[in-house]
């Protein structure tokens, strides 16, 4: 059986992946998956410490963070769509007019 | 229904009165506003007389409760009309008075373009007046006392527009505010040690009490701070300061507010709160002294004066002071007959004195009037009586009260009966100045009166004042009418009447000194002040009459006294240096440029200034750029990381 750490180690890693493709990348796209690679990244350690202690909860919350993410998607994709049709962009970094 | 008098109309109906000219007046005619300015004044008269007529079947002293005002614990205080016989002597005055000045001010006033607004504050000032009379309690009573505060501070600044008639007001109002401290102090006092303001029960607490028993030092500080309260409101000294001044008002505020009425209220609330003062000997000797005083001080003031209004303001101080001489002696009645009688005929010199203004196109110098008795008989011949009323010429008014407060002052303390007699020759020589030097001798005005000039200020007349002339029937009738109340007012004096009539409310007991014997002595000081009165017409008929080079040699010859009695002794002066300029420039330096300015205002200029600076370095991280909200997101996650690592948590 492969402990417990194994899965915590790389759930760190794909949430860091994320992190960093978030902070690195100005293509909003990119932004997006990272996100989602963040979420998964927390999936896994739920999972994980679910299968770990035999507790159902763990895995109760991955199937609220897919349907988030899933909502999240939903939502987000339309709002890049209507970005992309305003502003001819999808670089982040010209999508600044909220700023003072 | 049929056990009651209704005292509660006699002060709601001139409410009612002022209430419908204030806001509908401005557009009814004037007409319309004397009529409904007389007619609630003439019914606060009309039952005040019912109420007399259905005394018999009422016992003395009688209480009419209204309403609750205040409950609070075992204090309390309710809207309770209280009358006694020392209440329906001051209810005659002030509305029969009140009436009458009503009537005058419709001719006195007829071209003022604020015709409604003076009869509005007319009809308040009764309102008041007449709620500090009929008041059954202290407190009750301190709203009628503001209340004509009020009003007279509305009425002295009537012609607002001119700076010196506002800024009367405001000085009438202020100085009052110092009195009103003393009166408020003392009211505290009384809540404190007796637990009521009614007057019933807080006499009947102070009734045990006597200097002897204790209670002498607390007794003497109430009575103290009410007679700071009464020195404000009837201007003795040191406040009678703002009386004078007062005089910017119209003259028929002059005769009813700054001579009948008002300013004998502190004269009243001592006299009313007679118990208190009785069982204080030190408080009374005070009342005594500054009654005593201000008569002398404000007569000499008196002499020098040539405003006519003048003259008979600082006549009216000096005659309150002989009340408060007569309170200070034990003697109530003889200073509240003063007050009666004072009411009448100063009331009548002042609208005869208005009268006179009005005849020569608003001139108020004496200097520039003389020759009036052919112009305006009626209005001399009523001068005339009033002038012999106050200076104490027997049979009128005067003579009876003023004789009966130096009678018992020289029971008192035959000083006291000194200064009276000395005050009583100059009264009658400042009167009969002002008589002679308005009516006799020749016309010095201008003849042919030009337009808007002298009128403006005193707000009468587009007629042309070719010659001085009479008022109209509607000014002279309230003359004519106050001339008789003088003439014989002072006939119910006769063998102690006036006081008999009083004696349910200040008892016979008090002072026991006094025992009606020494018949011999009492027309011995009758005849010497009766000499003085006659001296003092002589003498003024000397100097102003035969002699009229005279008093210009003599003011040259005392130039130094002269000139200091013709400034009023500079206490203006000297208030204006020991108490108002520290005031200003204490409040200019301290407290507006320093306390408001340095220590308010920066404190909160600074505090939005900072949170400005703050913001605007602040706001720099909020730059619209997602990312690096997102790199702050991270490392503010990573700041907590590191907290839980190295430092744990829950520990």
């Amino acid at each position: 059986m492969v402990p417990l750490s194994y899965y915590l180690v790389l759930s760190g890693i794909l949430f860091a992946c994320g992190v960093t493709g978030f902070l690195i990348k100005r293509n909003i796209i990119t932004i997006f998956m990272s996100i989602e690679l963040m979420l998964n990244g927390v999936n896994l350690s739920f999972v994980a410490f679910a299968a770990h202690w035999h507790v159902l909860a763990g895995q109760v919350f991955v199937f609220f963070v897919m349907v988030v993410a899933a909502a999240e998607a939903a939502v987000g994709l339309a709002i890049i769509i209507a970005v992309y049709r305003t502003r001819e962009t999808l670089n982040i970094d010209q999508v600044n007019l909220l700023k003072l | 229904m049929t056990s009651s008098l209704n005292l509660w109309l006699i002060p709601t109906l001139p409410l009612a009165g002022a209430a419908i000219n204030g806001f509908l007046g401005k557009r009814s005619s004037r007409t319309a506003v004397s009529t409904i300015g007389l007619f609630f004044s003439g019914a606060a008269f009309a039952w005040a007389l019912i109420v007399v007529l259905r005394l018999s079947s009422f016992e003395l002293p009688y209480q009419e409760y209204v309403a609750h005002w205040i409950r609070s614990g075992t204090f309390s205080v309710d809207f309770t009309f209280y009358l006694d016989q020392l209440s329906l002597v001051m209810l005659l005055v002030v509305t029969g008075v009140g009436f009458l000045i009503h009537i005058y001010s419709v001719g006195y006033m007829w071209d003022d373009p604020s015709y409604y607004r003076f009869f509005t504050y007319l009809n308040l000032f009764m309102f008041f007046m007449l709620t500090l009379i009929l008041a059954n309690n202290y407190l009750l009573m301190f709203i009628g006392w503001e209340g004509v505060g009020l009003a007279s501070y509305l009425l002295i600044g009537f012609w607002f527009t001119k700076d010196s008639a506002a800024s009367a007001g405001k000085k009438a109002f202020i100085v009052n505010r110092i009195g009103d401290f003393g009166f408020l102090i003392g009211l505290f006092l009384i809540i404190q040690h007796f637990g009521s303001l009614s007057f019933t029960q807080v006499f009947a607490k102070v009734q045990p009490l006597s200097p002897e028993t204790g209670g002498a030092g607390l007794l003497t500080a109430i009575g103290i701070l009410l007679m700071v309260g009464a020195c404000g409101k009837s201007a003795q000294i040191p406040l009678y300061v703002w009386l004078p001044d007062a005089m910017e008002g119209p003259t028929p505020v002059s005769a009813l507010i700054h001579a009948a009425t008002m300013v004998t209220a502190g004269v009243y609330m001592v006299s009313r709160s007679h118990v208190i003062f009785e069982r204080a000997p030190i408080a009374l000797t005070v009342v005594a002294i500054i009654g005593t005083l201000t008569a002398l001080f404000a007569a000499t003031i008196g002499i020098t004066q040539t405003d006519i209004k003048k003259v008979l303001a600082y006549s009216t101080v000096s005659q309150l002071g002989y009340m408060f001489m007569a309170c200070g002696a034990g003697a109530f009645s003889a200073g509240i007959f003063h007050l009666m009688t004072h009411a009448f005929f100063k009331g009548l010199l002042f609208l005869g004195a208005g009268s006179v203004i009005h005849a020569v196109g608003g001139e108020q110098d004496m200097r520039k009037m003389g020759g009036l008795k052919t112009y305006i008989p009626i209005t001399f011949t009523t001068m005339l009586i009033a002038t012999l009323a106050i200076a104490g010429i027997p049979p009128l008014a005067g003579f009876w009260s003023k004789d009966e407060i130096l009678w018992k002052a020289y029971q008192a303390n035959p000083v006291y009966w000194a200064v009276g007699v000395i005050t009583a020759f100059i009264t009658s020589f400042y009167m009969f100045r002002l008589l002679f030097m308005t009516f006799w001798g020749d016309y010095k005005g201008i003849k042919v009166d030009d337009h808007g000039h002298a009128h403006a200020t005193q707000g009468h007349g587009d007629h042309d004042h070719a010659e001085p002339h009479e008022s109209p029937m509607v000014m002279l009738v309230p003359l004519v009418i106050l001339a008789i109340l003088s003439t014989i007012g002072g006939l119910v004096g006769i063998h102690n009447g006036f006081e008999h009539f009083l004696e349910p409310v200040f008892g016979s007991e008090f002072p026991k000194a006094i025992t009606e014997g020494t018949g011999s002595t009492e027309w011995l000081l009758m005849g010497v002040s009766v000499i003085f009165a006659f001296a003092g017409l002589i003498l003024a008929y000397v100097l102003y009459v035969s002699k009229p080079y005279l008093p210009q040699k003599i003011a040259d010859a005392l130039n130094g006294f002269y000139t200091t009695v013709l400034n009023k002794y500079y206490v203006d002066e000297i208030y204006a240096r020991i108490f108002v300029k520290p005031l200003v420039d204490g409040s200019t330096s301290i407290l507006w440029q320093g306390v408001d300015r340095k220590v308010i205002d920066d404190t909160v200029n600074n505090a939005a200034d900072g949170a400005r600076h703050v913001s605007d370095e602040v706001r720099h991280m909020q730059s619209g750029n997602l990312r690096s909200y997102a790199g702050w997101i991270a490392a503010g996650a990573a700041v907590l990381i590191a907290y839980m690592v190295w430092l744990g948590v829950g520990r």
